[in-house]
Formats: C-alpha cells, sequence, structure tokens
C-alpha cells in the first residue's frame, strides 16, 4: 500500500485504526498525546474515543471493552503508567479477551516529565510484553502485532516508544487493515472476578507461560552481521531508538560487527542473546534510560567483556545520539578495527563549518538562553501575580502542580515551591502546614490536574479538617499538552458537546464551604478575593477563571505610550511576560524604554494595571493619541 | 514544523525515504525548537532521525541568533538560509543580557561562505501573515534543497487545508524572489 508521512504517535493510531481497534482512551501527556488526538481527528467508524479523567480510568474502561471482546488501546506517558500501575498489575492476572494494547511513552532527558523511569523495567515487574519499536515505521508493525500478542496470550501489551520515535517523522508503508473486530459481548465466568485463590493460579500460568511468550515474540528481536564477511569480533545489543544510534555510528565508523536488535525484551530473549553472543569478544549495549538489555545479558557472557551503562562506558541518564554512541565505540574497540576496511568518513572526518579556520570559534557569539516560559497574556501568569501581591509580607507557602503553571517557579513570579506529581500540590499542602502552622498554605492546580487526582485530595482536607486554600487555576483547557479537552469544557475528545462540569459545585459538594471565583486579570478583584480567602480559617478555595491563550481570541494588543514611559521596568521584573522588554528609544536619546512585542502580546492588560504612570494603553488608544512608536 | 515536514513530503514524491525529527512544545512558551529533516534513497542509510553535528548539507533559520545556535550542525561547505529579523528572549530580557540580531547576522556572513539571508519581517508584511515564514524560507532554499516551485506546492497541496494554500503560495513565491535579491 501507499507510503505515507507519520509521525511516530500517528503511526501507532493508525497501526491500531489497521488492527481493528473499536475502543480508545488516554490521558494527555508528553510524549505520548498525538497518538489519541490522531484517532479523535480521523473518528473512524465504530471506534469510541475518549479522554479519561485519569490513566488509571483510561485502563479501566479499555479492560472493560476488552473482557466484552473489543480491541483496546489506552494512551499515556511512562508517569501515567504509575498511576494505571493498580489495574494493570491485577490485570495480568485476570487476563483480557480483545487484545488490548497499552502505549506508555517514555521520556528520556527527560525532556517533559518528573521522572526517566523505564517501561521496560514496569513491564519486568509487572511480568508482562513490552514492545519497543525503534522507528515510526516499525511502531505501526509492532502496534499491530501487539495486538495479536495480546490476543493469542490474553494479555495486556505494553507499547513503548520514546520521545524520539513518537515525535519523529517517517515514510511508513499502510498494510491491507484488518477488518474491525466486532465484539463479541460479555460472557459471565468466574474468571473475571480477581479472589486470592484465582491468582494463585494465574500467577503459577504467568511464570509458566514465559518461555512460550519469548518464542512468540521472536519476529521483534534480530541479529544482523554488518559490514562484510570475514567473522565479527564486535557485538552491539540494543533497543528502541538506541538502535537507529547504534546503527548509525557503526555505518559512520564502517565498523564491522555483529547487532543484537531487541524490540521485545521482556521476557528477555535469552536463546538469541547466546547465539549473539557466541564468538564475540566484547559487546557494547546501547539503550537509553535502564541498563534492561544489559541486565538481561550480564549472566550469559561467560567472561565476554559487557560495556554499558553499568561500567559507564554508555551514559546513566539522558538521551543518547549516534555521536556518544561513537566514541563508546571508540574507547572499547581498538583503532586498527575502526577505519579497517572500507570505512566511510568517521566523526573525525566531519567537520562542523562553525569553529573551521576561517572564522575563530571564539568569536561565535552566544544565542540568548530561551527557557520555557508562560505565555504572553496567560491567565496563570495573573493568578500568580495576584496572589505574589496578596500575601506579601506574610509567611506562605505555595504548592504547585504539573501543568503549565508549574512555570511560574521562574523569576520574576517564583510561585511554585513545590511540586511532585500529578494532584499532589494539594495533599503536600495539608502535610506542610501540620508541620509548619505558622505558613499559610496555597496549593495551585490546574481544571484538568483537579478532575486527574485533585478532587480525592480535596475531601481529604475537608475530612481530616485542614487549614489550607486550595487555588484552581482554571483556564478551561489542558494547555500544557496542547489544549485537550476534559470535563469541565463541555467538549468530548472528538469535538462533540460533553456535560460541563462545574469546578465550583464539585468543590461545594465537597465539602468546601468558602469558594469564591475571580477574574485574574482584574489584578485589584483578585488580590482582593485572595485576602478575603486568607483571612478565613479551614479549607477554602479560589478559582481563577480566565482562558488558556490558546483557545481564547486574543484581544488587541497594548502599546507604550513612550512619552509617558519613566523606564522604571516595573511591568517587565514583575510579570515577565515575554511581549514585554526594554529597548533604547531612538526618539528619545536612547533612553531605556519598555517595548512590547504586538505580534505576542495578547492585550491581556495585566501590564497596563500595574504600570505606575498608566502609559501602556490598548494599541488603538494610543495611535489615537498620537503616541507609540520608538 | 510543518516546514520539516513539507521538505520531508517533497523527498517523498520524489521517491526518496525521509524522516524528520521534532521538538514539540516548546515553541509557544519561548523555547527555542530544532526539526532535521533528512532522506535517502534507502532507509537502511539513515537510520537515525538525528542529523549528527558537522553533518547537514542545509541549515534554515528562522531567527538569526537561533541560527547561530544550531550551526555545530552544519558541515564544512554547507549552505544556510535564515531570517535576519531577531526574536527577544524574555529571559535575557530580564538579565539585561540582550544580543542584537545583527551581531548574529554579522557573525553568520563570516562564519557561512554560502548565506542566503531573507527579510522575514519584510515578506510576512507583504504577504498580510507572521504564520508564513516557514514558506517564506523554504521559497528561498527551494533550489538548494533542490525542489522545483511545482514539487512544493504539490506537497502543499497534501498537507494544508486548501483555505491555506494560497497565502502560503503567494510566501514561497516571495521567499523565492529575496533569495535572488539577497545573492
Ligand atoms: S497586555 Fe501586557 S502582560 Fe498582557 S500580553 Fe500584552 S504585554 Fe503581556
Ligand atoms: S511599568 Fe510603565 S513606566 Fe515602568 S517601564 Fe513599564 S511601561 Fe514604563
Amino acid at each position: 500500500m501507499e507510503h505515507i508521512l507519520l509521525m511516530g504517535n500517528e503511526a501507532v493510531a493508525y497501526g491500531a485504526i489497521d488492527a481493528g481497534v473499536s475502543f480508545v482512551s488516554g490521558y494527555p501527556g508528553t510524549p505520548s498525546t498525538e497518538a489519541l488526538e490522531t484517532v479523535a481527528r480521523l473518528k473512524p467508524d465504530g471506534v469510541h474515543v475518549e479522554w479519561s479523567v485519569n490513566e488509571k480510568v483510561a485502563l479501566e474502561a479499555a479492560a472493560g471493552a476488552s473482557y466484552a471482546g473489543a480491541r483496546a488501546l489506552v494512551t499515556m506517558k511512562q508517569v501515567g503508567l504509575n498511576v494505571a500501575s493498580d489495574p494493570l498489575m491485577s490485570l495480568n492476572y485476570v487476563g483480557v479477551k480483545g487484545g488490548l494494547v497499552i502505549l506508555s511513552a517514555d521520556d528520556p532527558g527527560p525532556i517533559s516529565s518528573q521522572t526517566e523511569q523505564d517501561t521496560r523495567r514496569f513491564a519486568q515487574f509487572a511480568r508482562l510484553p513490552v514492545l519497543d519499536p525503534s522507528s515510526p515505521e516499525e511502531a505501526y508493525a509492532m502496534t499491530r502485532a501487539a495486538f495479536e500478542l495480546s490476543e493469542l496470550f490474553r494479555v495486556p501489551v505494553l507499547l513503548r516508544p520514546t520521545t524520539r520515535v513518537c515525535h519523529a517523522c517517517s515514510a511508513v508503508e499502510r498494510m491491507e487493515p484488518t477488518p474491525l473486530v466486532k465484539p463479541s459481548g460479555f460472557v459471565k465466568g468466574k474468571e473475571w472476578v480477581i479472589f486470592p485463590r484465582l491468582s494463585y493460579e494465574a500467577k503459577k500460568r504467568i511464570v509458566a507461560r514465559e518461555p512460550e511468550l519469548a518464542e512468540a515474540q521472536r519476529p521483534f528481536n534480530k541479529i544482523d552481521e554488518i559490514n562484510g564477511d570475514t567473522p565479527a569480533l564486535i557485538g552491539v545489543a540494543c533497543g528502541g531508538i538506541g538502535s537507529a544510534y547504534a546503527r548509525e555510528a557503526i555505518l559512520n565508523l564502517g565498523l564491522r560487527c555483529r547487532i543484537l536488535q531487541i524490540g521485545a525484551p521482556n521476557p528477555f530473549p535469552e536463546a538469541m542473546a547466546a547465539e549473539f553472543i557466541d564468538g564475540l569478544e566484547c559487546v557494547l549495549v546501547v539503550e537509553e534510560l535502564d541498563p534492561v538489555i544489559e541486565d538481561g545479558l550480564r549472566p550469559l557472557m561467560n567472561g565476554i567483556p559487557l560495556h554499558g551503562k553499568r561500567d559507564g562506558v554508555i551514559l546513566v541518564a539522558g538521551e543518547l545520539s549516534a555521536a556518544i554512541v561513537e566514541s563508546a565505540l571508540r574507547t572499547i574497540v581498538p583503532v586498527r578495527a575502526i577505519n579497517g576496511g572500507g570505512a566511510k568518513e568517521s566523526a573525525s572526518a566531519r567537520k562542523p563549518i562553525a569553529g573551521s579556520e576561517d572564522v575563530d570559534s571564539a568569536e561565535r557569539p552566544v544565542p540568548p538562553v530561551r527557557p520555557p516560559v508562560l505565555c504572553a497574556g496567560c491567565p496563570h501568569r495573573a493568578s500568580f501575580y495576584a496572589v505574589k501581591r496578596a500575601a506579601k509580607g506574610r509567611k506562605a507557602i505555595f504548592c504547585g502542580d504539573i501543568g503549565c503553571y508549574t512555570l511560574g517557579n521562574a523569576p520574576p513570579l517564583d510561585m511554585v515551591d513545590t511540586c511532585l506529581c500529578m494532584g499532589a500540590g494539594v495533599t503536600v499542602a495539608q502535610g506542610l502546614k501540620q508541620a509548619d502552622p505558622e505558613a499559610y498554605c496555597f496549593a495551585f492546580i490546574g481544571d484538568s490536574t483537579f478532575f486527574h487526582s485533585g478532587m480525592t485530595g480535596v475531601l481529604n482536607a475537608v475530612y481530616n479538617r485542614a487549614d489550607m486554600i486550595v487555588v484552581v487555576l482554571d483556564n478551561r483547557t489542558t494547555g500544557m499538552t496542547g489544549r485537550q479537552p476534559h470535563p469541565g469544557t463541555g467538549e468530548s475528545a472528538v469535538g462533540e458537546s460533553a456535560p460541563e462540569a462545574s469546578i465550583e459545585a464539585i468543590l461545594r459538594a465537597l465539602g468546601v464551604a468558602s469558594v469564591r471565583r475571580a477574574n485574574p486579570f482584574d489584578v485589584e478583584e483578585a488580590i482582593e478575593t485572595t485576602h478575603e480567602a486568607m483571612d478565613e480559617k479551614g479549607v477554602r478555595a479560589i478559582v481563577f477563571e480566565a482562558p488558556c491563550i490558546a483557545v481564547a481570541k486574543p484581544g488587541k494588543p497594548m502599546s507604550i505610550d513612550i512619552a509617558r514611559c519613566a523606564g522604571c521596568q516595573v511591568c517587565v521584573k514583575a510579570l515577565g511576560c515575554p511581549a514585554l522588554s526594554f529597548q533604547p528609544s531612538p526618539k528619545y536619546e536612547g533612553r531605556i524604554v519598555a517595548h512590547i512585542n504586538t505580534a505576542l502580546c495578547t492585550g491581556c492588560g495585566l501590564c497596563a494595571q500595574i504600570c505606575p504612570t498608566e502609559c501602556i494603553q490598548p494599541i488603538d488608544l494610543l495611535c489615537g493619541s498620537g503616541g507609540g512608536g520608538l | 514544523m510543518l516546514a520539516s515536514r513539507l521538505i520531508a513530503q517533497c523527498a517523498m514524491d520524489r521517491g526518496a525515504f525521509a524522516r524528520t525529527a521534532e521538538t514539540i512544545g516548546m515553541a509557544q512558551r519561548g523555547g527555542s525548537v530544532v526539526s532535521h529533516v533528512r532522506w535517502c534513497n534507502e532507509a537502511a542509510a539513515i537510520p537515525s532521525p538525528l542529523i549528527s553535528l558537522g553533518s547537514a548539507d542545509i541549515l534554515i533559520g528562522f531567527e538569526p541568533g537561533e541560527a547561530v545556535r544550531c550551526l555545530p550542525y552544519l558541515k564544512a561547505g554547507g549552505a544556510a538560509v535564515v531570517s535576519v529579523n531577531g526574536i527577544t528572549s524574555a529571559v535575557a530580557s530580564l538579565s539585561g543580557r540582550q544580543v542584537e540580531a545583527s551581531v548574529f547576522v554579522e557573525y553568520l556572513r563570516k562564519a557561512v561562505p554560502q548565506l542566503i539571508l531573507i527579510d522575514g519581517a519584510a515578506i510576512a508584511e507583504k504577504v498580510g501573515s507572521a504564520k508564513t515564514l516557514n514558506m517564506a524560507l523554504l521559497g528561498a532554499a527551494a533550489d538548494l534543497l533542490g525542489f522545483s516551485a511545482e514539487t512544493m506546492l504539490d506537497a502543499l497541496r497534501k498537507r494544508l487545508s486548501p483555505r491555506l494554500i494560497e497565502l502560503n503560495k503567494r510566501a514561497l513565491e516571495e521567499g523565492a524572489m529575496a533569495k535572488e535579491a539577497s545573492i
């Protein structure tokens, strides 16, 4: 069939659709989000697709669909798997009927996660099969195969691409689709009810099937002889995107070697590994995150040196690259082996343009740092600013949570003192207050995170008579991952209308007697509301309501009347809005004045309200009065 | 992102195998974004989606400072197509470490013999949208990439909704013209 350019996550979606999936659920999380979004965008007939409120819920709902014979896909990021681990562990004991595949995308680096955990390790712990694609095209094929494997062994199957697979694109060949698997319907039986006696039998079954499972997974693993037919002395074992880097490095070095590429590391393919090791003088393992393949090989080595993360030849944390693998190979391989026969240009032969003799690299100007910041016009900036002003001079602790608003920890706001995991702001604040009774304890939580795992924490606070202020930053979307709908938005994953949950009503139902709502962009009102809440006791809540700039239509940008700007820098230093900066004004002999980037400014008006000289106004007003412009 | 996928699509339309690697999510929040595009006749020749340092043939820079940041990827003798307009960094502004865009442009002039500079802001104004800088740059880079205007337009039609085609087509053309002016 045709080749199409697909991102790794899109390839997973197409793979699931082409495998006849009919139930898709998940919770957004980088780098996994686009998989479910793609299914929602394509809206294939007969496929139910939903953003669930959290990963545990997503997996349980998918398990139900699978019990009735549907093929189901669940999507999440690796830390989401922690949330889903409760149903996951039990599900292996109960088993599934329709193929159940769990996409758990890992994030080496980590680039946008709390941890650098490895889903392959999780699979070992849970005794589950896990497939580890090295490219989008492999992600497509493995997703389809995962459904077959799941049904064959009646086991949930994990699929764990990493960021560089999820967010890479390549030409993927779509294969003939399997017709939609029509769910056979739920058949009652005692096997669906987990009981200790049943689990004892199940555990024996799980252990006993492992050799058979390893055999069935043989096609996902392979041995390749690279560069020539003399016997290979060097072996490179690799998995996932590590395979891509390893192959690239070997290509660059022109190295004669044998590759063992492991796409299904659990149970460990011991027979193939033994075949691979046979005759080698040393082995390098190239894998990101944990040394899973390395630990699998170690007992089989028979004294042959094994290099990887355990001896520090490969980095223990962070992403790898072809260059890292090249230098690792150089440290373990005698130089004569490299460039021996028909070597392509090697790393040292490749010369970057910068730093070449013509231009001294010392001259190279250093580009500005660009850490991620809250967007121009972001309502979180306004909320943080108001609470900061209200709490000024009092001892206060600001517990943060997971979302865009974690970026509120950066200066000049500096309003996130703690951040642990989804929903933990609300609960950490309760313990802090007990152990540090003098402090006002604030917990900032976004709307999506509130639905994900904030509500139980609030109930706990009410029940246990905590003393804290819950601040819900309700921007009506899941901002960090690129605006997915959630129960508060009144919209479903496929863009249909849905019942709209009211955060205020939920807070009241949970027993919070004092709930206030405020518009964070009205600075005075927002500060006043915060003061009122601070002066009360018990659990009180403020819901700051203003939409994310990604879902709201931007207003007219603001502009500075530079004739009146005092250059005091209050606006820039208090807010850190990326649309605000300082520039010398040519019109006023280079006097430093504030400047607004009108392409970024959404006209939120925050800076205008705090400017002491009131020189910031909507752009059309200024043009009328003859101001504006540098 | 669209730019890298368009290049990959053009390459595929000419029968090559293509890969891209993208940074997602950071651009809007003020972070720097790099996309890699590779294509070749067979997939095995480009196992990794990432380009190694010192081996890129062409560097397309949306901003001069960012172009300088990525220069180590460019191989000796490689070409660069860069928009001259700077984007200020909020954080650098806070700490008072702002560097003028012209400093980076000057450095690029010295470091990259095969350099094409375009005034992206002027083109955006002409075309009437700041969101078409990517197309203007692609238009300027078309010859270097080895793609004809038709190939690019076809790829554009495959990946964009019809109502956006006209706008982006004009940006492509303006970019190609700006390139002539740059030489
Ligand atoms: S009005 Fe001020 S604070 Fe709001 S986006 Fe514009 S420059 Fe930033
Ligand atoms: S707060 Fe007002 S007066 Fe001060 S620098 Fe900003 S715009 Fe100028």
